[in-house]
């Protein structure tokens, strides 16, 4: 995948936030598929990427993630349109 | 600027010594936690990291030896992001915070209910962290409205029996008005500014104790750091995860001064860090310090943060690898140092390493080590500490001596919830030590020597002029004190009044010799039992004046009460710590028997006053308010 970076670094915010080493994401994977995301870890979650990939999300662009496909999705768009032009 | 702890190191293996913390014995893994509690990581590490000490603690239960408190955070917003960073602030200065969140919303109705689980809590620091919205938001808010209902909250929480941090309001609201929005009365930004003046104006009468918030807002990240509106909006949180780690820490600082677990002394290195270049190299005119180079006011700065850390009480103390006749030339000969050789409380320049020479320090000063910090521009030396003796806080400098001042005053390791006159005399008392420890070192026989201090003791019962003193004694005292027990303002005003019918006994002790006033020294509190004997309940000293026979002119005085009293015998008892270990076999030097000693280390201890008889000593007692004694120095 050529946004597999961005898996990778999920991967390792996911680990801290949710204290899981064994955590590895898919476009599927959803809330129901780890154990603690609720609205609470989902706030300090978003806030986590936020912190660590330096972008900043929408209060709107929050309300409708259904997995963790649709996520990457949106920081790969936010990734693109700050990128620096060379 | 930055809302990272910047004074703490970083560690690149953080996740590899985690892993390995949680597999060590739980003595060794807090020591290893206290250690990653000390790294700067980012607020997710750090969630990480509590979580893995809170599973530890749940499954292998808290170490006993560290001191332990119950803090209850109060607020109308959504707290619950801060408090991994409250503990891990107090597990970063040796004190384990037990954290009770109360209801969002709900702290009216939990302080006033007896049957709240805040009140089963018990907690000993009530934490009200109430948001500007909640406490200014609405239009008809007003100042002094808002400081009644605080008022009442805070009654409730003395009523608990805790103490009362409380937030100053968070200055995140706009204005509408513009540069002069005070003038418009009903602004909630000029609602909030008068708040927090009004807060400083009444802490002391109010008997609470400020987290100055909208000051670290001014001081450190401003307020786009501090306060996210999306987050809010989303789910109320008013203080950002960003600045959690912040805010944390400066819970934790004042939850360390509480236990009495704030820094005392501040060590300085010499060369780069007190003034720039290398004085065996440079010479005293070759150094950089002072006016005319942005470098040598760098320095200059420094100087002057120390100079007056010291006149509020904290000690200064040099560690450098020099030739002592060059390490000492800038404090006797240049013109532009600040701060002078009499400022200085132990002076070490020498080659050894630098650990040894810490040790050095902290045993002249008669201070645990841990109450050291240790400033040095040199990475290797901090190093070097940091793994030799991890209880001294290292703090990370920059490579720009323009920001040495600011990370070590943001580090806070020096937090007082409140100043006495002894904590300015306290610089001079150590310095007056050294020099006794110096004619200690001359004088041939201990006699000798303890006469030629020319000591006078004086005692009282515990009074209102010593009170603050007392309490404070008897909160931060951690070394010679045989309980550790630690006692609320009211507890010890409840004593004074026993002591007025009889139930209880009390001393206060002041000690001067021919090189000043100590100050209070000594304090102990003991009960009478049922069949009349007494009983000690607090028995401690300043380590300044050990080894001057003031234990022994202790127990003749209580001896002397108990007799008074017509008691038949002492009883004492020995709680152990991490840190009182030199007065375990105190009560068996002063002829006690011993009663009882049991599994966790505790020893009873009794005394048959009948056959007690005071041993002599080299110093002259003098009964009546020892405040009151006048001042002999002689220089």
């Amino acid at each position: 995948m050529a946004n597999d970076h961005i898996y990778r670094q999920l991967d390792e915010i996911f680990r801290d936030v949710f204290d899981d080493d064994t955590i590895t994401l898919t476009p599927e994977t959803t809330a129901a598929d780890i154990d603690g995301w609720d609205s609470v870890a989902h706030v300090d979650l978003i806030v986590s990427i936020e912190t660590r990939m330096k972008i900043k999300f929408k209060t709107s662009e929050l309300g409708n993630l259904h997995n963790v496909g649709q996520l990457v999705g949106i920081i790969e768009y936010k990734l693109e349109s700050t990128r620096q032009p060379a | 600027m930055s809302l990272s702890l910047d004074w703490l190191s970083e560690r690149a293996d953080f996740s590899e010594l985690l892993a390995s913390a949680q597999t060590q014995p739980p003595a060794q893994a807090f020591e290893s936690f206290r250690a990653l509690a000390n790294t700067r990581v980012d607020f997710v590490r750090a969630n990480r990291l509590d979580k893995a000490i809170q599973r530890f603690v749940a499954s292998h239960g808290a170490p006993g030896n560290l001191p332990s408190i119950k803090v209850a955070v109060l607020g109308s917003s959504t707290l619950s992001h801060l408090l991994p960073h409250i503990r891990l602030a107090g597990l970063r200065r040796g004190v384990l915070v037990d954290i009770h969140l109360g209801d969002y919303g709900l702290y009216r109705q939990e302080l006033a209910d007896p049957t709240s689980s805040l009140h089963a809590f018990k907690p000993d620091v009530v934490l009200l962290a109430l948001d500007a919205e909640h406490v200014a938001g609405h239009s008809t808010a007003n100042a002094e409205a808002a400081i009644e209902n605080l008022r009442s909250s805070w009654k409730a929480a003395h009523a608990l029996g805790a103490i009362v941090l409380q937030q100053t309001i968070l200055p995140r609201f706009l204005p509408a008005l513009g540069n002069n929005e005070d003038r418009l009365r009903q602004s909630p930004a000029a609602v909030v500014r008068r708040i927090n003046a009004l807060l400083r104006e009444t802490a002391v009468a109010d008997n609470i104790y400020l987290l100055a918030l909208d000051e670290w807002v001014t001081l450190a990240g401003g307020i786009t750091a501090w306060f996210d509106p999306g987050l809010w909006h989303l789910s109320k949180h008013e203080i950002a995860h960003a600045a959690a780690p912040f805010y944390g820490d400066q819970v934790g600082r004042m939850l360390a001064a509480i236990r009495g677990r704030s820094s005392k002394c501040l060590v300085l290195d010499l060369d780069n860090t007190l003034w720039g270049g290398v004085i065996g190299d440079d010479g005293l005119e070759g150094i950089v310090l002072g006016q005319g180079t942005a470098a040598g006011e760098a320095h200059l700065a420094l100087q002057r943060y120390a100079k007056r850390l010291s006149e509020r009480g904290i000690i200064l103390a040099v560690c450098s690898k020099n030739d002592e006749h060059n390490a000492l030339a800038p404090f006797q000969k240049h013109p532009e140092m600040i701060l002078k050789q009499g400022d200085i409380a132990c002076f070490v320049a020498n080659w050894q390493d630098k650990a040894e020479n810490l040790k050095h320090i902290a045993r002249t000063l008669n201070i645990g080590i841990d109450s050291l910090v240790f400033v040095d521009d040199n990475p290797v030396e901090r190093g070097l500490i940091r793994r030799e003796l991890p209880q001294v806080a290292v703090p990370e400098l920059p490579d720009d001596p323009a920001l040495y001042v600011r990370t070590v005053a943001l580090a806070g390791y020096f937090e007082a919830l409140d100043i006495t006159a002894e904590d300015r005399e306290r610089a001079e008392l150590y310095r007056q030590n050294a020099s006794r420890e110096a004619l200690r070192a001359s004088a041939t026989d201990m006699a000798g020597f303890l006469d030629s201090l020319q000591m006078q003791l004086a005692w009282a019962p515990f009074d209102q002029p010593g009170f603050k003193r007392i309490v404070q004694l008897i909160n931060k005292t951690n070394q010679f004190n045989l309980t550790t027990r630690r006692y609320t303002e009211a507890q010890v005003a409840e004593v004074m009044r026993g002591e007025e019918e009889g139930r209880y006994v009390t001393l206060q002790l002041r000690l001067t010799d021919i090189y000043g006033d100590n100050g209070i020294i000594g304090l102990v509190i003991g009960h009478l039992t049922p069949r009349f004997d007494l009983e000690i309940d607090v028995w401690l000293m300043s380590c300044r004046v050990l080894g001057r026979e003031v234990e022994q002119a202790t127990l003749n005085l209580l001896a002397a009460r108990a007799i008074e009293l017509g008691c038949q015998r002492l009883y004492g008892t020995y709680i152990p710590t991490e840190k009182n270990s030199m007065v375990k076999d105190l009560y068996s030097k002063l002829g006690f028997d011993i009663d009882e000693a049991r599994e966790d280390g505790t020893t009873r201890w009794s005394l048959a006053l009948a056959d007690f008889e005071a041993r002599p000593l080299h110093m002259q007692l003098i009964q009546g308010a020892p405040w009151q004694t006048t001042t002999s120095t002689v220089s």
